[in-house]
């Protein structure tokens, strides 16, 4: 039995640690706001699962229920995090227009004649500024 | 067993670094706040290990507390720079 454990979490806790590693890659090398969350989304979602999955393997049985916890509760509030801050870029300068192929909601906003965010914002954090 | 969980530690700080480069560059204020949280979640990540290698359950309902924190003020501050830009 120790040693089924043993197995797993020597192999959820390396493959854990490298969702971590490429997600921050991700997150230093793409190239605007939204891209990067999309890497940021595999780190904070299978990279901690998988470590914390590990992590319960190694645990009395009684804090497997408290690592749960923290796993669901990733879970559900990483897309709601994400969606938000992907709204914020959209409307804000977080998203750099010219790599996308398709922009579906800029075409349902031009049809309403609301003016599309984002094309006359700073492109700097210039918080210093003000 | 030892080695593993510090090459392990090794790799999530080494992510954590880079993440904490990505905290610095910015350049948009949503920028840091993503890697706040990835931080926060890298944090978490490396403090289960750190758990399992010092078979320590102390830091266990302090991941809770991470998890919390990291929803909680990312979505806040997203909202605070939706707010800011449209004032503009």
């Amino acid at each position: 039995m120790t040693t089924v454990l043993n197995a797993v979490t020597a192999v959820l806790f390396p493959a854990g640690a490298a969702f971590c590693l490429l997600g921050a890659l991700g997150l230093l090398r793409f190239p605007d706001t939204t891209s990067r969350l999309h890497a940021a989304a595999k780190a904070q979602t299978l990279g901690l699962l998988l470590v914390l999955v590990g992590a319960a393997a190694q645990m009395p049985g009684r804090h497997a229920p408290v690592l749960l916890l923290v796993a669901l509760f990733q879970l559900f509030t990483a897309p709601i995090s994400s969606q938000i801050i992907g709204r914020t870029a959209y409307r804000t300068a977080g998203l750099d227009r010219d790599l996308l192929l398709r922009d579906e909601l800029a075409d349902r906003l031009v049809r309403d004649g609301i003016p599309l965010p984002g094309h006359d914002r700073p492109q700097r954090d210039d918080d210093a500024e003000r | 067993m030892t080695i593993l969980y510090g090459a392990t530690l090794a790799v999530i700080a080494a992510a954590g670094l880079l993440t904490l480069l990505r905290l610095v560059r910015g350049p948009l204020a949503l920028d840091r706040i993503m890697a706040l949280d990835v931080l926060v979640t890298m944090t978490i990540a490396a403090t289960a290990v750190g758990a399992v290698a010092r078979d320590d359950t102390t830091a266990i309902p302090v991941l809770v507390v991470l998890a919390l924190l990291a929803f909680i003020g990312s979505v806040t501050a997203a909202h605070l720079v939706e707010k800011r830009e449209g004032m503009r």
